[in-house]
């Protein structure tokens, strides 16, 4: 058990909950709640698997998980946008739709064979920095290194642009953003998209860097909905939201980690010699997911900051409301 | 809102879509009407989706039909899988009628699965305890190990208002991993996966063993479970639509604020309808493991707290569309066990669930096609 083991693998395991965090992020902000997040991740897993088996090219895998995502996503844009129903339920169905078409799609793939990975490596000169160096900038996938770029450039864009004060309107108060012009239908489907496709990343991320292969249901195991509590805790800001999935990466590499080693700091280590305990160890993440929802939630109401104003609430031109 | 959805090619197609708002409530019927429309719609855009991956729609569907009613023995199989689905459906009913999303009906299924084992495997009671003792103290224990399980996310929204939908599908990986620990670790028979069996005494009777009073019952596997869903369904519908406290749950659902300015205790009404609807759920885990598999072994439950979601939005939170939806519900997923790929049953749910959420459009706007005017 070595820390810097432990928190390099934290980082990479925590790089699928950014992706699928941001993306949400960027879809709750327009005022579009998509709870299908967890099914956006599979069929973004298990087309990426397919592809890359299939052609041998990662790279594509990519491309084509994205795009599928993002038509999944597209499901519940219409749902929720045009036809104005509850965004919950919707979310749900697409969760289930989602798992449903990758598990169909993907019978036979878990026995499939070794996969062409996408590319892990060092940065030179940064890898050099003690402790950081070894945790952030070695042996790392591409992936990683694209979500540490990722995140300055999304909470520049939503903070800090034009375009992302026009979404922050949309999620705030879509009839003032309405009155002014902005189209508020196209904009929540266009994040909603965004949102899809960062899940369709977050998903090939996993299927061809983290933890390669497709295991049905298995592969993403819940994670779509840590991320989603992961939004909360992050009070919808890209910053907060990468600390919080790079812990949950090293939440989740340590729990695999603990149950090696005969003895921890010197005492006889009980998950070693009862490996049974290790089903409460599983618990730990989804435990925390409710832990940190809940500092999340109490901190959003002593600061008074929250969820977007309109989060949930379809918009209908011409109504009275938000 | 009234809007005019022109088509593009507007000289070759005379018609227009004119959709605006129901001035009056639609006739009673049409929402079920509309759920019928909704399925059919999701049945075709399975079947497509079944000849795209290769299979063949027709006869998939037509296994389903054969294998889920085709005689006395599998229609009675089909009643034995709509039983839990007959509870967590009502448990996602009641919680969902007050904009409670409770996504925790499966883990509180399995902890209600879990509490009726500790009654037998513990054991609280000893095996040659009669039957009317050991049965009610099983429906007991899971019942309230249900309840716990809905507490939790029920206190949590209450008091900090954390979301219950994360929280109940957290819980729900969480009652799965101690389920698992009680059935590797401290049940496990000779290793496997699976607690002993439990004694004679602690089985709900099924119809089969009234099979020397009345031959027709050979063999009929549907057991006492079914009765427990009827009469939950019933007290369910004179709780939501007779009580006073059911009043005040639809009020809560349909304008919170309302009901706050009227003195209804929000706080108070979050919990218990949480526990109700996890104390529904978990009685689904003790109908299932008393009535069927006779044993704690992992996986017993294939998916019934999710399928529960879909069937209360499909039967519009009506207690009784609810057991209907089940029975149908129940179909899919016996004759789904023996289809291949084995996520078609999953998928197709997932299709149904959103061409119902979809057509709810249909109850809001009411769609006409309209002759074009001829403009001169």
């Amino acid at each position: 058990m070595d820390l810097i083991i432990i928190l390099q693998a934290g980082v990479a395991s925590g790089t699928v909950l950014l992706f699928a965090t941001i993306g949400e992020i960027f879809a709750e902000r327009s005022g579009i709640l998509n709870l299908g997040v967890e099914g956006m991740m599979l069929i973004g897993a298990m087309s990426a698997f397919s592809v890359a088996l299939s052609t041998g090219n990662p790279w594509l895998g990519v491309l084509v998980a994205m795009i599928a995502a993002g038509l999944l996503s597209q499901i519940h844009a219409f749902i929720t946008v045009t036809l104005q129903a509850d965004q919950v339920v919707s979310g749900l169905a697409i969760t289930f739709l989602g798992a449903g078409i990758s598990v169909v799609l993907g019978e036979g793939l878990s026995k499939a064979g070794a996969v062409s990975l996408l590319p892990a490596f060092s940065i030179p000169i940064l890898a050099q920095i003690p402790f950081l160096g070894p945790i952030f900038f070695t042996d790392q996938s591409i992936m990683v290194y694209i979500g540490y770029m990722l995140v300055p450039l999304a909470w520049y864009y939503i903070n800090r642009t034009r375009p992302g004060m026009h979404l922050r309107a949309v999620g705030e108060y879509p009839a003032a953003a309405d009155s002014l012009g902005i189209n508020v239908y196209k904009l929540r489907y266009f994040y909603v998209f965004v949102g899809g496709l960062m899940a369709g990343l977050a998903g090939a991320t996993i299927s061809l860097a983290i933890s390669p292969g497709w295991f049905s249901e298995l592969t993403t195991a819940g994670q779509g909905w840590i991320a989603i509590g992961l939004v909360i805790f992050a009070q919808w800001d890209p910053l907060r939201a990468a600390f919080g999935s790079y812990a949950f990466g090293a939440l989740r590499r340590l729990i695999l980690d603990v149950q090696g080693p005969t003895t921890i700091l010197g005492f006889a280590n009980p998950f070693f010699y009862n490996p049974y305990l290790g089903f409460f160890l599983q618990m730990l993440p989804y435990a925390f997911t409710i832990i940190v929802l809940a500092i999340g939630s109490r901190e959003a109401i002593r600061k008074r900051l929250g969820a977007p104003a309109a989060l949930g609430l379809p918009y209908i031109r011409g109504e009275r409301g938000l | 809102m009234s809007e005019t959805i022109s088509s593009s090619s507007r000289e070759r197609f005379p018609y227009k879509l004119r959709i605006e708002p129901w001035l009056h409530d639609p006739p009673k019927w049409y929402p079920y009407f509309i759920s019928l429309v909704a399925i059919v719609a999701a049945l075709v855009i399975g079947g497509i989706l079944l000849a795209l991956s290769g299979g063949d729609p027709f006869q998939s569907y037509a296994h389903i039909a054969r294998a889920s009613f085709g005689s006395l023995g599998v229609i009675s199989d089909t009643i034995v899988k709509a039983t839990p689905l007959i509870l967590v459906g009502l448990a996602c009913t009641i919680a969902f009628r007050m904009k409670l999303w409770n996504i925790g009906a499966e883990g509180q299924l399995f902890m209600g699965a879990l509490g009726a084992s500790a009654v037998v495997l513990i054991p609280l009671l000893p095996p040659a305890t009669t039957p009317w003792i050991f049965i009610p103290a099983m429906i007991l224990v899971g019942v309230l190990a249900g309840a716990l399980w809905g507490f939790i996310p029920g206190f949590l929204k209450a008091r900090w208002g954390i979301n219950e939908i994360i929280t109940t599908l957290m819980l729900n990986y969480i009652a799965l991993a101690l389920v698992n620990f009680f059935i590797f670790a401290v049940w496990s028979e000779g290793g496997f996966q699976m607690s002993p069996r439990f004694p004679k005494n602690a089985w709900l009777p099924r119809l089969a063993d009234y099979a020397e009073q009345i031959p027709v019952f050979q063999g009929l596997t549907t057991h006492l479970g079914l009765l427990i869903g009827l009469g939950a369904s019933v007290l369910v519908w004179f709780i939501l639509y007779r009580s006073r406290w059911g009043y005040e749950i639809r009020l809560i659902g349909d304008n919170k604020e309302a009901a706050r300015y009227a003195g209804i205790n929000i706080y108070r009404n979050i919990i218990l309808v949480m526990m109700v609807s996890g104390g529904l759920a978990g009685l689904a885990g003790v109908s299932e493991i008393s009535g069927v598999v006779h044993r704690l072994q992992a996986g017993f439950s294939p998916g019934y707290g999710f399928t529960g979601i879909i069937i209360a939005w499909l039967a519009k939170l009506n207690p009784f569309a609810v057991v209907v939806v089940s029975v149908l519900f129940g179909a899919l997923l016996l004759a789904g066990r023996e289809i291949q790929p084995s996520g078609i049953p999953r998928m197709i749910q997932g299709i149904i669930l959103v061409c119902l959420i979809a057509s709810d459009f249909l109850l809001r706007y009411r769609v006409r096609i309209e002759r074009k005017v001829q403009e001169a």
